[in-house]
């Protein structure tokens, strides 16, 4: 299928191995990807703060661009984006006049939103568009004794209304369902739902980072081998900060945080040098051997 | 009539025994609420099991516990509803051949339990509501007559008069759960509620002080978890963004948590670069690359810098070069929006959604809203909002056990 993608920033800033695993995945997943290189940033919810009209013209340009391409949706890798676009779509959709207005700002450069897109997080359009019977089939190393734990992250699944998770939707159990999809064993831990504390870093370093730690030492505590996100503002957090938050929360962690891209990946078939997993300040060789490319070898 | 079965978390701190879990079945209509089922059980088998009630209509905000991991009413919370709810957030039916859907019903979070479903909302909830000054501060001279408040002001503030301080947005914050000091959602949703109201006479008092605590407006992390919790559609976080909004840009109050120099380094990192330049975001946050507040904290910052050029994931260079320039595009976007005089926002409680069914009324959870699968609100509709309109009306909801003063006129 071909999408109209949004890398999102921080996926080509602070975590350019999420990028490249994403574009190393598509084509074993027969999933084209049509770059939206002149999009713009979704303001990660701190525009909305400042003025939330901005914030909606700057979405809504990037909704116009990915409705100019022949892609059957928009898909981004960031869950991030995905909360913050959709919050800003909710408003836009549900009001004619608004989205007028929204619209005028956009005129000038020849774009317009048109209401109702469709745009899905790459973790809800494997398990929708994909589907797991599918995903399975493709599945050429399985994640056998690979201990998984799922981290959501917060825009991704709340809330539970605007995200449309529902019964027929159940967008909360997609990562458990794609890491057993993938042959791995999901890892119930406290911090499944919770926040990473990215968002105030700048503002609460303790706070922040003791919400990274506590998640940490908790997915340790449960034996996960590692943890699976769809955000790369979490990965930052978990992976980038790790020694940070390990001081932070007085404990050792040294817990690898994979990107879904990547752990889809490797199942895939795809080596760890490939899926950019050199990138990771805590490397992941408890995941998978390097020279071998045996799964869950540690 | 089908069964439920009630696992209850009883725990009494003085009797020096640790919490255990007890199960009671009962045979109930799916549509009748968990409270209706805790007070069967009371009745019936086990007097002795602590929870609060009182209205048992979701006014007074006596019953707020845990169920099935997620914060709410009892009394408004159906047992089938319930039963659906999985541990964590959302939708976990029950295990096919499972004789009865098991509900877990705990004390809510964030506050010491007094007792079984009981917990000390004083310590917590109220202590914090005090620290807001929950009271309107009159402006001098005091009219003779009505004060005559222009309508959309007290529309704005009418989504935060709907809170009944029941506190399951406590409960769940997951700030506070790793940072006990900080405000809170219903404190600062209380908060809004005299700062957007024009007859108070100390907004900028109350802003510099919620922006100044280190555990004030700015240690809220856009988790979600209030608006979710929150069973009357008062979206406390969305009220944390707009106190930021008025502190940070009407008052321009400069914060020592970095608060507002973040949101203005952010808003003009995206004018200059159209995608995010991390490094400057960093510097800017604390006032500037040059700037003396921001060298401990970029020398602190260094180690994990020095890791992310280690491991190749960022060029060394990346702090002096800016590989993406915006677009004109979003230039002339932010020209002609923050050109404006006034912003222009919309809130979706006091506006609805255009889509939306008729709301059935009684119900007045949020059952749903945009964002389906296309885009499109689901076929439950937003009846959850309590759009602004002639069914809500919260302001005969407001039941404030809190004091606070003149909360349900719109002149006073």
């Amino acid at each position: 299928m071909r999408v109209a993608y949004w890398p999102g920033c921080v996926s080509r800033g602070f975590t350019p191995e999420l990028h490249g695993s994403m574009a190393k995945v598509a084509p074993l997943l027969d999933i084209e990807l049509i770059e939206l290189d002149r999009a713009n940033c979704c303001g990660a919810g701190v525009i909305a703060e400042h003025n939330q009209e901005l914030a909606d013209t700057l979405n809504a340009r990037t909704f116009a661009l990915a409705q100019q391409t022949d892609g059957e949706l928009m898909m981004n890798i960031c869950s991030t984006c995905q909360g913050a676009q959709s919050e800003c779509q909710e408003r836009l959709d549900a009001n004619t006049e608004y989205r007028e207005q929204v619209n005028a700002n956009l005129k000038d450069q020849g774009l317009r939103y048109e209401k109702g897109l469709t745009n899905k997080n790459f973790l809800w359009l494997l398990v929708e568009d994909i589907g797991l019977d599918e995903l399975r089939a493709r599945v050429k190393r399985p994640l056998t004794d690979l201990k998984v734990g799922p981290f959501y992250g917060c825009y991704i699944v709340r809330p539970v209304n605007r995200l449309g998770i529902d019964e027929e939707h159940p967008r909360d159990r997609y990562l458990h369902r794609v890491i057993e999809a993938l042959g791995g064993t999901v890892i119930n831990y406290a911090g499944v739902y919770k926040c990473c504390g990215f968002p105030i870093i700048t503002m609460n370093k303790e706070a922040s980072l003791t919400q990274a730690g506590r998640h940490l030492g908790d997915a340790i505590d449960a034996e996960a081998d590692c943890l699976v996100v769809p955000c790369p503002l979490c990965h930052l957090n978990l992976d980038l900060q790790q020694p940070m938050a390990a001081r932070t929360v007085g404990r050792e962690l040294g817990l690898p945080v994979l990107h879904l891209p990547q752990l889809v990946g490797l199942a895939l078939g795809l080596s760890p040098q490939e899926l950019g997993m050199a990138k990771h300040v805590v490397k992941p060789t408890s995941v998978i051997d390097w020279t071998t490319s045996v799964v869950a070898a540690a | 009539m089908p069964q439920f079965t009630l696992k209850i978390r009883r725990y009494d701190p003085q009797s020096g025994e640790a919490p255990y879990w007890e199960e009671h079945t009962v045979e109930m209509e799916p549509k009748q609420s968990v409270l209706d089922a805790l007070l069967l059980v009371k009745d019936e088998e086990d007097g002795s099991i602590g929870i609060r009630c009182s209205c048992q209509q979701a006014i007074c905000g006596s019953c707020g516990v845990r169920m099935n991991g997620k914060p709410g009413l009892a009394c408004n919370t159906h047992l089938d509803e319930a039963a659906a709810r999985g541990h964590g957030i959302g939708w976990n039916p029950p295990d096919e051949g499972q004789a009865a859907p098991v509900i877990t019903v705990e004390p809510m979070g964030n506050m010491p339990v007094i007792r079984d479903l009981i917990v000390d909302m004083d310590a917590v909830h109220w202590k914090k509501i005090q620290r807001v000054t929950p009271w309107l501060i009159n402006k001098e001279p005091v009219p003779e007559r009505e004060y005559i408040v222009p309508h959309e002001n007290m529309v704005d503030v009418t989504q935060t008069m709907a809170c009944i301080q029941c506190g399951a947005c406590v409960s769940d914050c997951l700030s506070m759960e790793v940072d006990p000091l900080f405000v809170g959602p219903a404190a600062s949703a209380k908060a809004y509620r005299f700062v957007g109201d024009p007859r108070d006479a100390q907004p900028l008092e109350r802003l510099n002080d919620l922006a100044q605590d280190p555990h004030g407006i700015y240690d809220c992390t856009h988790c979600f978890n209030c608006i979710d919790a929150c069973p009357k559609g008062v979206d406390p976080m969305s009220q944390i963004m707009r106190l930021r909004r008025k502190a940070a840009d009407d008052y321009e109050i400069e914060d020592r948590n970095n608060g507002s120099r973040h949101e203005h380094a952010f808003v003009k990192n995206i004018r200059r670069n159209g995608l995010l330049h991390e490094p400057d975001l960093l510097a800017d946050s604390f006032g500037g690359k040059f700037n003396p507040r921001a060298i401990p904290e970029l020398l602190s910052g260094l180690p994990t810098m020095a890791a992310a050029v280690a491991r190749r994931k960022v060029s060394p260079t990346l702090p002096l070069v800016h590989p993406h320039k915006a677009p004109p595009g979003v230039r002339d976007i932010y020209e002609t929006v923050e050109g404006r005089k006034e912003r222009i926002e919309l809130n979706l409680y006091v506006t609805g959604y255009e889509d939306a069914p008729e709301d059935e009324g009684g119900d007045d959870k949020q059952t749903a809203g945009a964002g389906g699968e296309q885009g499109q609100p689901e076929a439950e509709g937003a009846a959850g909002r309590e759009p602004a309109g002639e069914a809500s009306a919260p302001e005969t909801e407001t039941g404030d056990s809190g004091g606070s003063t003149a909360e349900s006129e719109e002149n006073a």
